[in-house]
């Protein structure tokens, strides 16, 4: 596909200057994000991934390796990546529609314009009709399905979540893991995705890293479908009793508990 | 005994309300803090009626309501010292409006470069720092000997009162700016005069505003000391020249007005927050 270039990241390490101990945040991480795939890095506390998506993201420089988007080295923040946080990270001072439509105002868009797209792309999230409400009137759900709206409505080649959903009640949780698969379904764009929750990482993921920490560092790489099936039509529940999707999420947990018992011991 | 036993059933008898963040008692609370201060001003008013009145302190010590109340009416219209109440007032808010315009234009960039350069930070913080905790009498005299007995002296006074807090708490407002929403400025390729204007100050606004009402409530009270400078209006030397002269009514009179005003500033202003800032304490 020559109009989306492959995310690369390439011998990454990361080490924060003054943090005391000499372990490496992210030590040799090596990655590759291309069209089409919804790519989680699933991992305790500690294990990096975070700093994986901060540098992926241009918030951190790396110590070693490199990133490229195509054939250009990341070396900041840009709006070609969209980021999607674990708080909301949107601006009371706004109301809905111009919260989303801030990176179109930030590249000059003229006003019309950027309010259609804006729409549009509440309409996707099941926004619509809230134009003009205030942010901090709407429920967590709702806020972070704007944050999820920002990002689209500047129309990013790679879209980077950090923890998106993590502080939502379950239920919630699942309708957002499930409209994320519908607008990757339809956007085609190309996520990245931490987690530390398990199922969510199963559910999601087309590739899915396992990080592991004290070195943050990548112990395992699987290719999953469940996904794409949801993506497809088949109802999340029979996706989630499906036994082949409970035995990959046992393997899954057994791997993350023998990592921690084994850095534990050590 | 008997009443806790009742609220208790009151409270069992009461259906749960629904939501649990939405709670309506802080709505129900200040009206009867409120009726509890009213009382409270009534009891004092009616003391110092009382006490007045019975003739047991001389009005030289302290004068009576209905005496200031007729002093307020005399003043208002003869007026006191070649100026009507109204002339001394309109005096004294030009000086601390213009302080006020002139502080918050220069502070609040000040502030701004404090919270977001080391380097301006290096060179202003200990300037501010400097000079914030002297008193304004002890410094009156220097501004004297540089600007002069004019009105610039005593806007100056006033100007550096409100100067501080302003440009204090907009620097503050700057560095706790949440850093997520600076991060999701720059990854929507927010330029950094684009994450200053549409990010940084609006996100640093509730403290500007706190700034600003602690700046002149210091302003206000500076005021008294920069009339004490060869002023011939202002509330403070009306309040002033009464004194020498022993004319308690209008010292007084000239006393409640300057809370009055005060008072009033600081509803205004908290009103003004709430339209500007309507999200304060209500994210997260």
């Amino acid at each position: 596909m020559p109009n989306s270039p492959s995310l690369i990241v390439d011998h990454l390490s990361i080490r924060y200057p003054g943090s005391g101990s000499n372990e490496a945040a992210l030590h040799d991480v090596s990655l590759r994000i291309d069209a089409d795939n919804l790519v989680v890095a699933l991992g305790p506390s500690g294990c990096g991934k975070t700093s994986l998506l901060n540098a992926i993201a241009g918030f951190v420089t790396p110590t070693f390796g490199r990133i490229t988007l195509g054939d250009r080295d990341i070396d900041g923040p840009g709006a070609e990546r969209g980021v999607v946080f674990q708080d909301d990270a949107l601006l009371p001072w706004l109301n809905v529609l111009d919260n989303v439509a801030f990176g179109l105002k930030l590249r000059g868009a003229p006003k019309h314009e950027r309010e259609a797209r804006a729409r549009a792309v509440l309409a996707q999230v099941d926004l619509a009709g809230f134009e003009q409400h205030r942010v901090w009137e709407l429920s967590g759900g709702m806020r972070q399905r704007v944050g999820l709206a920002r990002a689209l409505a500047a129309d990013p080649q790679v879209l980077l979540m950090d923890e998106p959903f993590g502080a939502l009640d379950a239920f919630t949780r699942e309708q957002m893991q499930e409209l994320l698969l519908r607008l990757w379904q339809q956007t085609g764009k190309r996520v990245l995705l931490i987690t530390h929750d398990i199922e969510e990482a199963v559910f999601l993921a087309t590739d899915l890293v396992l990080m592991s920490p004290r070195p943050g560092r990548i112990v395992e790489r699987l290719s999953l479908h469940f996904g794409r099936r949801y993506a497809a039509g088949e109802p999340a529940r029979s996706i989630k009793s499906d036994p082949q999707f409970i035995e990959t999420r046992e393997h899954v947990l057994r791997r993350v508990f023998a990592n921690r018992s084994v850095s534990a011991g050590s | 005994m008997t009443t806790s036993e009742l609220s208790l059933d009151e409270a069992i008898f009461t259906p749960p309300e629904p939501a649990p963040h939405q709670v309506v008692t802080p709505t129900a609370k200040p009206t009867t803090t409120l009726r509890i201060s009213l009382a409270t001003l009534g009891v004092l008013l009616a003391l110092w009626w009382a006490i007045t009145t019975a003739g047991l302190i001389q009005p030289l010590f302290l004068p009576s309501p209905q005496a200031v109340l007729a002093k307020l009416w005399l003043t208002a219209t003869k007026g006191y010292m070649d100026a009507t109440l109204w002339q001394h007032l309109g005096a004294s808010l030009f000086r601390i409006v213009t302080a006020l315009l002139a502080a918050v234009l220069f502070a609040v960039p000040v502030g701004l470069a404090i919270g977001l350069s080391r380097k301006a930070r290096g060179v202003l913080d200990p300037l501010i720092e400097f000079y914030r905790p002297i008193p304004p009498l002890a410094y009156l005299p220097l501004i004297v000997i540089w600007f002069g007995i004019g009105e610039l002296s005593k806007i100056l006074l006033i100007y550096l009162a409100i100067f501080a807090p302003i440009a204090i708490s907009t620097a503050t407002g700057v560095r706790n700016v949440d850093p997520s929403r600076v991060r999701a400025a720059q990854s929507l390729g927010a330029s950094r005069w684009q994450l200053i204007a549409q990010v940084v100050l609006p996100s640093a606004l509730p403290d500007i505003l706190t700034g600003i009402r602690i700046g002149l409530g210091a302003g206000w009270s500076t005021l008294v000391a920069a009339e004490l400078v060869a002023a011939t209006r202002g509330l403070g030397f009306m309040v002033q020249s009464a004194a020498q002269f022993l004319v308690t009514d209008v010292v007084v009179l000239g006393i409640v007005v300057i809370a009055l005003i005060a008072f009033t500033l600081e509803l205004g202003l908290r009103a003004l927050q709430r339209r500007l800032v309507p999200w304060q304490g209500q994210m997260h």
